[in-house]
């Protein structure tokens, strides 16, 4: 971390002003150096200055110098923020006259991995970050503003301190096993508070699952036979001609994906081949593809044909699809049929067409309905994210299950200690209040250090 | 007395007598000095020893070859498993021992020994050259040299003893103290820690009315410390104990007197531990509770002598004529020994490196209170190691570092030399982390074999051990190999089954993973050979009815063992490494850690520390390999 960064800090576009961020040891005296104005390397720390950014005398554009020395900045290192007002090809100039200064490009996420390998923020305020880069919609950006300001790393606090106190309790039973005047700990008074944390656990897993959702999206995979009208829905749901669309079965042969948001959250639409034994190689291939996008599917809207005259593939291949969130969408109900849908009872299954927008309307409506995703616009976010930090809450609850099981079982305190003792750790290791030696692996893979 | 011995050991507690002890046995010169013999292993406070971890501590001692364990079991007259209902990782033996007996067969012991002097003196000062230890020098002016020194002072260096408001300097039961050794010590560039403890009353056994208060037994199940020999106590004559508590009248005497104790008058200086507080703390800190409990221990079955077990105080003696007479049972009780706080002085633990020698000078070790530890185990299991550690020094072989997978002396030494303490320190179980695997039955499986390594164990104590290890795994596989079907399956066993049916049919080793089922049900059914002893069942039914737990820990241990092998150069400079916030570096500057693992436990050294020390270490290890 010896170089000085820099890099274009506001979203590419016509904005107003964008900002260039310029992090390390030399910021000061590189940006002084272009900079027409103060002598920047006697002013104080965190103050704004007027001036030009020059280059052998011409004046590039008009800026305002944003200052501030370490420690106290976003990478705690000395960093300088050009407001620039050029518009793009302006600020593109000025980024180039550092370049040749000595800056060096920041990569993705550099000044966030500086945060965090100078201590100034923790892994999960570092994953936050990484995710608030990438969010596409309010909703996740939100999400990754709450875990950065530590509401998610309170809340896991909590949780630890209740176990803290539980496990304290036993302790002491341990430990002074001659004092009778010490509260015996039981099942009695032991279970239910490892409920209440089984509770908190429970509820932290329910709300990150719709963390994961806000973050990446609902991933959502169409199903059906071939030319049962799967790529119209795609292109109605995207308004947009993203699919080739004929009348010949088996046009769609690889996997087309759309995005379109959803009350503030995204889905991601993806069009199959459609489901038939076929010899074409190629479109083999296809439907082998359609097979494996649905396995990682959250939802999957099987689309069949109302004039279809027979149903039994589709009843075989839906009946396959158990576990999974489903929505049977019978397309082309403007056509008349003779087929009765009764053994679709257990299923969500909604009638359209692509003709009219109501059908469709109808399955977006299904779709917020089985996601919650009037409640996640009301909800607080403070949910795990990554796959890291859901896995582990998950193996931390069944730590409590365990400990909770063995003590029905008559299995001793002295055991059970120890699942209390991995949840806690297991906690521990989301906000990373636990060093673990697989911590810094991740670290190495997340920002290619020590090259 | 000659003027020059390999290794001196200054003290004659719990820790100097297992040192000086190893030390002879490993067939070196050692000198014992103390300020009086009649002290040789004296018991100043409880009549006990043992009690929840410390009793697994003792028989570690025995594993590795030391004395405490057989001394103990030659001289208790009250014995009793801990823990029993909490489970077989947290069993722990407590002994009530004769404070008279203990000490007059640890010096039978000790004067066994041809190699070892002892000598009645009081050192004043150690004699360094070239920062490695050459002698003491006594507080008549004679140097004694030697090539190593063990210092096991307990509570003698500088001792204030507290009663009220008067303060008397001296040691315990009035003993002599060293004046300047621990001056000495900082001048060396020793941090002195001013450490406080306390002991209750005694009181005249026949003077106690004790129709109303509820006796203690021992247990009825014959128990030893030692691995090698049988009990050697009557089992069906024990001495009881008793419990009384304090009474309204005895808050009320604390409260109106709080300002006369030493404690609160603010005549004690010294940090005393929290887990082994006064009977004026007790009731201060915890003022909502009604009422505390007491033991009332005989010390001896060769005095009259009964010890109130947790009624330590500094409270002046008429107002400890009245705490005594308040108690129930005591209303009449004649005080023979007062209470008092003694303040001693200790050295900061985080001067010692994990072999217990200092880091600052060389071939000087030290144990016991000294390195700020309570309790005669804690003092017991470090004298050994430092007995142990300076011998195979002078025999230029590595030290025995105990990990804290390995054995509680382990933890409790790790904890010293890398966390520091700030009050005298005592062993819990719940300082183990691996404390499933730390267990009273399996002692001499985790210990022995370093005790016959370095010479402490002969060779009938280690076979006898690899019969113990050949007999645990043939009980397994008996157990394994015989199944049981619908054909061959006993009644009584059939009907503890909960679910009555036996589809495929279950091996013994299957049945005892559930709870309902014990080894000794099948020894009683005849399915399978009675040869084992009961320490063996005990040991094999743990193994297989937690081996789920058992299988979680060891995978702990191999993620801590990974880190242990994680060596930190000596030669590291911590003000290279980038990013460590300026606690974490002030502490891995003064602790030194030898590992990763270590450095991880250090308070202060938070987990991004560690992460950018070890990216400091494969940048600048890695690439000259």
């Amino acid at each position: 971390m010896d170089t000085t960064i820099c890099a274009i800090s506001t979203a590419v576009g016509t904005g107003a002003i964008s900002i260039i961020r310029v992090s390390g040891k030399e910021a000061i005296s590189i940006v002084n150096s272009v900079f027409s104005g103060v002598d920047l390397t006697k002013v104080n720390t965190h103050t704004i200055h007027y001036g030009f950014i020059v280059e052998e005398d011409n004046k590039i554009d008009e800026v305002l110098i944003t200052l501030m020395k370490s420690p106290k900045t976003y990478t705690t290192e000395d960093t300088v923020e050009i407001n620039c007002h050029g518009g793009i090809s302006t600020t593109n100039k000025v980024l180039e006259i550092l370049l040749n200064k000595g800056c060096k490009l920041a990569e993705p996420g550099e000044f966030t991995k500086r945060a965090f390998l100078n201590g100034r923020i923790d892994l999960l305020k570092a994953e936050a970050i990484s995710d608030l880069i990438n969010s596409e919609t309010e909703k996740a950006r939100k999400l990754a503003i709450n875990q950065i300001e530590g509401k998610l790393s309170k809340k896991i606090e909590y949780i630890r301190k209740n176990l803290i106190q539980i496990q304290a309790s036993i302790e002491v039973n341990i430990d002074y096993p001659e004092y009778d005047d010490i509260e015996v700990i039981t099942n009695q008074n032991l279970i239910p508070n490892l409920n209440k944390i089984l509770f908190d656990l429970n509820e932290l897993i329910f709300e990150s699952e719709n963390g994961r959702i806000i973050k990446n999206g609902i991933d959502v995979v169409i199903l059906g036979k071939p030319n049962v009208g799967k790529s119209s829905i795609l292109n109605t749901l995207l308004e947009e001609e993203k699919a080739i669309v004929t009348n010949i079965p088996g046009t769609t042969r690889d996997i087309i994906e759309g995005k379109i948001n959803l009350n503030g959250i995204l889905l991601n639409v993806i069009d199959t081949a459609g489901l038939r034994q076929t010899s074409d190689f190629v479109e083999k291939i296809g439907v082998q593809k359609s097979i494996n996008v649905s396995e990682k599917a959250d939802l999957i809207i099987y689309v069949i044909d109302n004039t279809t005259a027979n149903l039994a593939g589709d009843i075989k291949k839906i009946t396959n699809l158990n576990n999974k969130k489903l929505i049977i969408f019978i397309n082309k109900d403007d056509m008349s049929s003779k087929n009765k849908y009764d053994k679709f009872n257990k299923y969500n299954v909604v009638m359209g067409n692509t003709i009219s927008t109501n059908g469709l309307d109808k399955l977006k409506n299904k779709i917020v309905e089985m996601f919650n995703i009037k409640y996640l616009d009301t909800k607080d976010f403070s949910y795990l994210s990554s796959a890291r930090q859901i896995s582990l809450a998950k193996k931390a609850k069944n730590a409590i299950e365990n400990a909770i099981n063995n003590l029905n079982e008559g299995i001793s305190i002295d055991m059970v200690t120890i699942d209390i003792k991995e949840c806690y750790e297991t906690l521990g290791e989301i906000i990373g209040a636990v060093y673990q030696d697989d911590l810094i692996d991740e670290l190495f893979s997340r920002f290619c250090l020590g090259k | 007395m000659k003027n020059k011995y390999d290794i001196i050991v200054v003290g004659g507690g719990h820790a100097g007598c297992e040192a000086s002890y190893v030390a002879s046995k490993l067939n070196f010169n050692v000198a014992l000095i103390t300020s009086n013999i009649n002290n040789i292993a004296d018991m100043p406070c409880n009549p006990s020893i043992g009690g929840t971890a410390k009793g697994i501590v003792v028989r570690e001692i025995d594993a590795l070859g030391g004395l405490m364990g057989k001394i103990a079991d030659r001289s208790h007259f009250q014995i009793k498993m801990l823990n029993n209902s909490k489970g077989p990782a947290v069993r722990s033996l407590r002994a009530q021992a004769d404070k008279k007996i203990y000490p007059q067969e640890m010096l039978k012991e000790l004067k066994k020994l041809k190699n070892l002097t002892i000598i009645e003196a009081m050192v004043e000062d150690i004699i360094v050259n070239d920062n490695t230890i050459t002698g003491i020098i006594l507080e008549n002016n004679k140097v004694i040299n030697c090539k190593s020194l063990i210092l096991t002072t307990g509570t003698y260096l500088k001792s204030h003893v507290l009663v009220g408001s008067e303060i008397k300097k001296e040691g315990p039961h009035g003993e002599r103290r060293s004046l300047n050794l621990s001056d000495n010590l900082k001048k060396r560039g020793f941090e002195i820690l001013r450490l406080k403890t306390g002991t209750p009353q005694r009181i005249e056994k026949n003077s106690i009315d004790y129709s109303n208060l509820k006796p203690e037994y021992g247990d009825l199940t014959p128990l030893t410390f030692s691995f090698d020999n049988p009990p050697l106590y009557d089992i069906n004559n024990q001495e009881l104990c008793y419990v009384t508590y304090t009474s309204p009248e005895t808050h009320k005497i604390i409260n109106d007197n709080l300002e006369k104790s030493a404690m609160y008058s603010g005549n004690v200086k010294g940090v005393g531990a929290r887990y082994c507080p006064s009977i004026e703390d007790k009731i201060v800190r915890f003022a909502d509770k009604e009422r505390h409990q007491l033991f009332l221990e005989p010390e001896s079955k060769f005095t009259n002598e009964i010890y109130i077990q947790g009624f330590s105080t500094s409270m002046p003696y008429d107002v400890q004529e009245k705490l005594v007479h308040s108690l129930p049972g005591l209303e009449k009780a004649k005080i023979l020994k007062y209470a008092y706080a003694i303040e001693y002085d200790a050295i900061n633990p985080l001067h010692l490196k994990p072999s217990l020698e200092t880091k600052i000078i060389n071939n000087l070790y030290t144990a016991g209170q000294i390195n700020g530890t309570s309790g005669y185990e804690e003092a017991a299991g470090q004298g050994l190691i430092a007995g142990i550690n300076a011998s195979l020094k002078l025999q230029n072989k590595e030290p025995l570092i105990l990990k804290r997978n390995e054995s509680y002396i382990g933890v409790l030494i790790d904890d010293l030399v890398t966390k520091g303490t700030i009050e005298p320190y005592r062993l819990l179980t719940s300082r183990a982390e691996y404390r499933l695997i730390l267990r009273h039955d399996n002692a001499d499986l985790r210990l022995r074999k370093y005790g016959y390594e370095i010479g402490l164990i002969n060779k009938i104590q280690y076979n006898k051990l690899i019969k113990k290890e050949n007999s645990i795994n043939d009980l397994i596989n008996e157990l394994k190999i015989k199944r049981l079907s619908k054909k061959n399956i006993p009644l009584n066993v059939l009907n503890k089954i909960k679910e009555k049916q036996l589809t495929s049919g279950y091996s013994l080793y299957e049945l005892i993973k559930r709870p309902e089922f014990k080894i000794i049900d099948f020894i009683n059914n005849k399915l399978i050979n009675s040869k084992y002893s009961n320490d063996i069942i005990e040991t094999t039914e743990f193994l297989i009815k937690y081996e789920g737990y058992i299988n979680k820990t060891y995978k702990d241990i191999k993620r801590l063992l990974k880190l242990e092998e994680k060596q930190i150069p000596k030669d590291i400079d911590y003000d290279k490494v980038k990013n460590i916030a300026t606690e974490g570096r002030q502490k891995l500057k003064q602790i030194k850690p030898l590992t990763i693992a270590q450095a991880t436990r250090i308070s202060g050294v938070n987990p991004a520390d560690i992460s950018m020390l070890i990216i400091y270490l494969k940048k600048e290890y890695s690439n000259n390999e």
